[in-house]
């Protein structure tokens, strides 16, 4: 009950923030956090179940990339163009992920078929410079000032509120999962695959539902953040480094709880930004350099991340007081 | 118009094995380090760039021959393995082997970084042009010739020590049975480290032979580590033999899918290819079916 009362003041609280508080800068930074860790939720979907993908880069630069392209050649506004690209995504997550788990390719095998997915998605974009700009990126046409129907909107209020929507119902498909059945299944097939199946699991069944779940909300992302910035290049929006990016953030964060990917964002956007402004130009670098150290650093010491491992002292230690 | 259009082809078979040679080197690298440690470092081409940039120091800023700076550099990034392995694998041994491989992405991150900050993004080379061999109408660089040459010598070299020497005994048994090798007396600790440096020393011969080729940068390993560990996965992640032919196989998918379009085509090729592949032979192009 108290816990329910807390969501509730926590998200009215943030709704009504850009109303009290709305310098663009801090908004814009909060914009990125929450497209940033909706696709962190996204991939952690797989994750806690130890389906470790590297393809997610690919999955979130087809969302950009489909959305944009069907807008600039074809005219359709991304209000059709988003459905349109999680729907690609999907259907590609379908694709390399049957065979995938109909074949049993797990654990190391299924993190670099996966790899692949996202290299090829990198190279067709830059392949097909002629529509996609290649490697120097691209710019969804602009029509001036706000539009509902090309999803532009000069106001970052506007934005602010989109991307809290969308990443409040990421959390929320995170708790449908966590209270399904699937999510029992799920559990059950990373322990022992063969296990599971043999208790009546369908296996390939139930880690195809999570991955197409995972993939089409991380093609939402792409799609989302392609809107909002009003550029995409490959290698902002997909490829292996967006993949490891994003797998590094939910590890930090941790994968096992439902605001571990948030925190997640928080600290490498954060930490970013801080370096950013603090050495100006001489921050290159630096940021990944940070991030590379403490990545390897919490998978040695705090593989549960830092909410994981703050929420379980947290209970530990209240456990000790009862007694 | 026939003939031009077959010499350009067995010009890119040609440049598709010479490109394999070294592809196979790196491959060999990382099947060395899995097939006995059980683990896949993902920052494998991230040492490689180093070596490139030990290479370019030693001979462009310090001045050093280049058969003197190659050795000082493969024997740099042979102690960067060993480290790597003292620092980060050993602790996570025991842990998930998904830790171990996102361990390792953390240290390419870092290596990346590092690289960015301490040489900044220029694009720098040797300044070495080697001249450019005319076979009738086909053309191939000497520097391809020789990375593949001393591909060979350097694979040759590896199979000599791992059936020769006691310890390369040892690394092999331990690759087929960790648990009873400690029993036997082998000290896994020491096996693991030697195994550490051989696959960083194989890491910097490949940075020797690449540097003549390419140009330096601190993201240049992406350009070739996820094609090393398709290969090695397309191979079957451990077996030398297949990782040899595999990159064979995904040079010449390169080569002439680059042939007919642009390059980009023949990554995508190459990547498709080994999608199929893992659904047809999901342990490794030379496995037994069970």
């Amino acid at each position: 009950m108290n816990k329910q009362l807390a969501w509730g003041v926590g998200l009215v609280a943030l709704v009504a923030l850009p109303f009290v508080y709305r310098d663009p800068y801090h908004l814009h930074i909060l914009v990125l956090i929450l497209i940033w860790s909706f696709a962190y939720t996204s991939w952690s979907m797989m994750g806690r179940f130890g389906l470790v993908s590297l393809g997610h880069g690919g999955f979130m630069g087809v969302g950009a990339y489909v959305t944009t392209l069907l807008w600039n050649h074809l005219g359709v506004s991304p209000w059709i163009g988003i459905p349109a690209a999680m729907l690609c995504a999907g259907a590609l997550a379908l694709v390399v992920a049957y065979p995938c788990f109909r074949f049993r390719i797990t654990g190391h095998y299924f993190a670099l078929v996966t790899l692949a997915l996202s290299g090829i998605v990198l190279q067709i974009i830059i392949a097909t410079r002629d529509y996609t700009g290649g490697s120097l990126g691209y710019t969804p046409e602009r029509t001036k000032g706000s539009h509902i129907l090309a999803l532009q909107f000069d106001d970052k209020v506007v934005w602010y509120l989109i991307a809290l929507g969308v990443w409040a119902s990421g959390l929320a498909v995170w708790y449908w999962i966590d209270r399904s059945m699937s999510r029992y299944a799920m559990e059950a097939i990373s322990e022992d695959e063969d296990a599971a199946a043999a208790a009546g699991v369908n296996v390939t069944a139930e880690k195809l539902r999570i991955t197409v779940i995972s993939a089409v909300m991380t093609a939402m992302a792409g799609a989302l953040y392609g809107q909002y910035q009003m550029f995409i290049a490959p290698d902002t929006v997909s490829g292996i480094a967006v993949s490891l990016q994003m797998v590094f953030a939910a590890v930090v964060g941790g994968i096992y709880v439902a605001l571990g990917p948030t925190i997640g964002a928080i600290i490498t956007i954060m930490l970013a930004e801080v370096l950013r402004i603090g050495f100006g130009t001489k921050a290159v670098g630096w940021d990944n350099l940070v991030y590379g150290v403490l990545l390897v650093v919490f998978i040695i010491f705090l593989p549960k991340g830092i909410l994981g491992s703050l929420l379980d002292w947290l209970k530990s230690s209240g456990k000790q007081k009862n007694r | 118009m026939m003939e031009i259009f077959d010499i350009y082809l067995l010009e890119a078979l040609v440049n598709g094995i010479l490109l394999g040679g070294v592809l196979a080197l790196l491959a060999l690298g990382l099947n060395l380090i899995f097939g006995v440690i059980d683990v896949t470092w993902i920052c494998y081409a991230e040492l490689v760039m180093i070596g490139m940039y030990g290479m370019y120091y030693l001979f462009s800023v310090y001045g050093l021959p280049y058969w003197v700076a190659a050795p000082i550099c493969i024997l740099l990034v042979a102690a960067m393995g060993a480290a790597l392995h003292f620092l980060v694998i050993e602790p996570l041994l025991g842990a998930p082997p998904i830790n171990q491989l996102l361990a390792t992405g953390g240290v390419l991150f870092v290596l990346q970084s590092f690289a960015t900050v301490a040489f900044g993004i220029d694009f720098r080379n040797l300044g070495i042009r080697l001249p450019v061999l005319a076979l009738g109408e086909m053309h191939f660089s000497y520097a391809r010739l020789l990375a593949f040459g001393a591909a060979l010598i350097g694979m040759v070299a590896v199979y000599l020590f791992m059936t020769r020497t006691y310890t390369g005994t040892a690394i092999r048994a331990i690759a087929q049975d960790r648990q009873i090798m400690a029993l036997m007396g082998v000290d896994t600790k020491k096996i693991y480290l030697v195994t550490s440096a051989l696959g960083g020393g194989l890491a910097g011969l490949a940075a020797c032979l690449l540097v003549l080729q390419y140009d330096v940068h601190p993201f240049v390993g992406l350009s070739f580590g996820p094609i090393t560990f398709l290969i090695c996965v397309l191979g079957g992640l451990g077996n030398f033999v297949g990782g040899f032919v595999a990159a064979f196989l995904f040079a010449e998918i390169i080569s002439l899918g680059g042939l007919f379009s642009d390059l980009e085509w023949g990554y995508v090729l190459a990547f498709a290819f080994f999608i199929v592949m893992m659904f047809i032979r999901p342990a490794g192009l030379l496995a037994k079916r069970s």
